[in-house]
């Protein structure tokens, strides 16, 4: 039996979550309505500001718009897996290595402070005008924050497991495959969180400096032209892109860790 | 009495970049089968750190003769995974030292069963109390089979009537293994109880102050125990050592 007291306390519950997720809706829904709307009365200058439907429209109309965001999306995943793969292995040889670890910090955290834009003539000059800079700028930006603090996860792991595991014998591999690695999933997987919006940043970064196709170039060009409407539907799908992969990760976090 | 290990004068100095501290000095004792042992002793006397050199996780200066012995190993905390059901926690030792056979997941399946974990093979340790998964982490340093079993403060995590009602579990479970104990604690009545020996160190740099033997046996009721005349004797000596 529920008790009254447990009954309303359930309901006031789901009325606060309802609330929240409709005041959210609304807020965009009544964005997107003064935006349209004072465009329409001209209080807003659609030839600087474009207006919901203009983008609509340039979305549906604009030749190869499909092109744009799969190039972008495909440059995001292969910058993804790539950083997360070398994120992984680089820190974990650090893990293994102490003193290489303590050798190496300094430049990490130096490179990690740069601003890794500031190196994209290098990185066309060294690797060409092609899509291959884009996804190097996107790795510079997303792997080195991922090996910083996958290796501080992993150097934070509980010392007594550890010993635990050293009672029983074991060796480091031991450790680190049945300690460090199982107790610091939870973190590995929301380090990947946080490097799909970094290979993001670092995607449409490259495509400012050099590209042929996707949503940075896009923008990059519409600015050139002065065709901001362009400017605001590249931002527009950069948006919907952002919010898919987003719920897309969550979806595959939520699954993993059970 | 059969002697399975011996202490012969053992010291160990720690090195801090600000100084060398000596922890142990000049440590003498020797360990029956079937002993159980307690060592008690101030805060910071480096009983624990006597358990890790027993242990072989710290280095030292002296002798320690081993006959072929193997040591099992617990402390303060289950320090279970959180990320592995009760019976492969328990087989963790096995599967790094590849035992993991039939027979041995056989045997510590039997153990779970035996000392009243049988509902909760398959569970999380979340799903289990303070002294069940003490319990558990006492089946999963036995699954290794070892002679002596080394528990460091084993129950301080526990609050006291838990306490009160696992130490009396793990002594049975212990004895019907047919193990010995060596046992750090700094609680005096645990010591004579569990124990037919207390070895009582000094401050630092700890040396041996005395050892006990306890002859007496004493009742599995800790409490009925306080009334004795015996056991008080034993306590009051011991805290005398431990305070001048």
């Amino acid at each position: 039996m529920i008790s009254d007291e447990r009954k309303i306390y359930l309901k006031n519950i789901k009325k606060d979550k309802l609330f929240i997720t409709i005041s959210r809706i609304m807020i965009l829904v009544i964005f997107l309505f003064l935006w349209e709307v004072l465009s329409k009365l001209k209080v807003i200058d659609t030839f600087m500001f474009s207006s919901p439907s203009k983008i609509i429209n340039t979305i549906i109309n604009t030749d190869n718009i499909l092109l744009h965001v799969l190039t972008t999306l495909k440059e995001i995943i292969i910058s993804f897996i790539l950083g997360n793969i070398i994120g992984f292995i680089i820190s974990s040889i650090l893990w293994f290595n102490k003193k290489l670890s303590l050798i190496l910090d300094p430049y990490l955290t130096t490179i990690n402070s740069l601003p890794k834009v500031a190196l994209g003539p290098l990185i066309i000059i060294l690797v060409g005008a092609n899509e291959n800079s884009i996804i190097i700028m996107a790795l510079l930006i997303s792997s080195i924050i991922s090996i910083l603090n996958m290796v501080s996860y992993f150097n934070s792991t509980d010392p007594n497991m550890i010993k635990i595991i050293k009672t029983m014998g074991g060796t480091k591999k031991d450790i680190f495959f049945r300690v460090v690695l199982p107790s610091n999933l939870n973190f590995i997987i929301d380090s990947f969180k946080v490097n799909i919006s970094m290979c993001f940043v670092g995607v449409i970064m490259g495509e400012f400096l050099v590209s042929k196709q996707g949503i940075g170039y896009l923008i990059n060009y519409g600015s050139q032209i002065f065709n901001m409407n362009l400017v605001l539907t590249g931002i527009t799908l950069l948006i919907l892109l952002t919010i898919i992969l987003y719920l897309l990760m969550e979806l595959i976090s939520n699954k993993i860790k059970r | 009495m059969n002697t399975i290990l011996e202490i012969k004068d053992l010291y160990k100095n720690y090195q801090t970049i600000e100084k060398e501290i000596i922890v142990l000095h000049n440590i003498n004792f020797k360990v029956n089968e079937g002993d159980f042992i307690s060592i008690v002793g101030p805060s910071g006397a480096g009983k624990s750190t006597l358990l890790s050199i027993i242990a072989g996780l710290e280095d030292y200066k002296g002798k320690i003769i081993k006959n072929d012995i193997t040591i099992g190993y617990m402390l303060q905390k289950d320090y279970l995974m959180p990320y592995l059901t009760i019976l492969d926690n328990c087989l963790l030792g096995l599967k790094i030292n590849k035992k993991c056979k039939k027979d041995n997941i056989k045997r510590v399946k039997d153990l779970l069963i035996k000392y009243g974990l049988e509902d909760y093979i398959y569970s999380y340790p979340d799903d289990l109390s303070g002294g069940q998964r003490q319990r558990a982490a006492l089946i999963r340093t036995l699954a290794l089979n070892p002679d002596i079993l080394l528990l460091d403060e084993p129950f301080s995590a526990l609050d006291y009537q838990t306490r009160l009602n696992i130490s009396k579990d793990i002594k049975n479970i212990i004895k019907n293994e047919k193990k010995t104990l060596i046992m750090v604690t700094h609680d005096i009545s645990e010591a004579i109880n569990m124990s037919n020996k207390v070895i009582v160190l000094s401050n630092t740099p700890s040396s041996i102050k005395a050892i006990y033997k306890i002859d007496y046996d004493f009742d599995d009721d800790i409490i009925k125990n306080r009334t004795s005349k015996e056991f008080m004797e034993y306590y009051s000596r011991i805290w005398r050592d431990l305070n001048d």
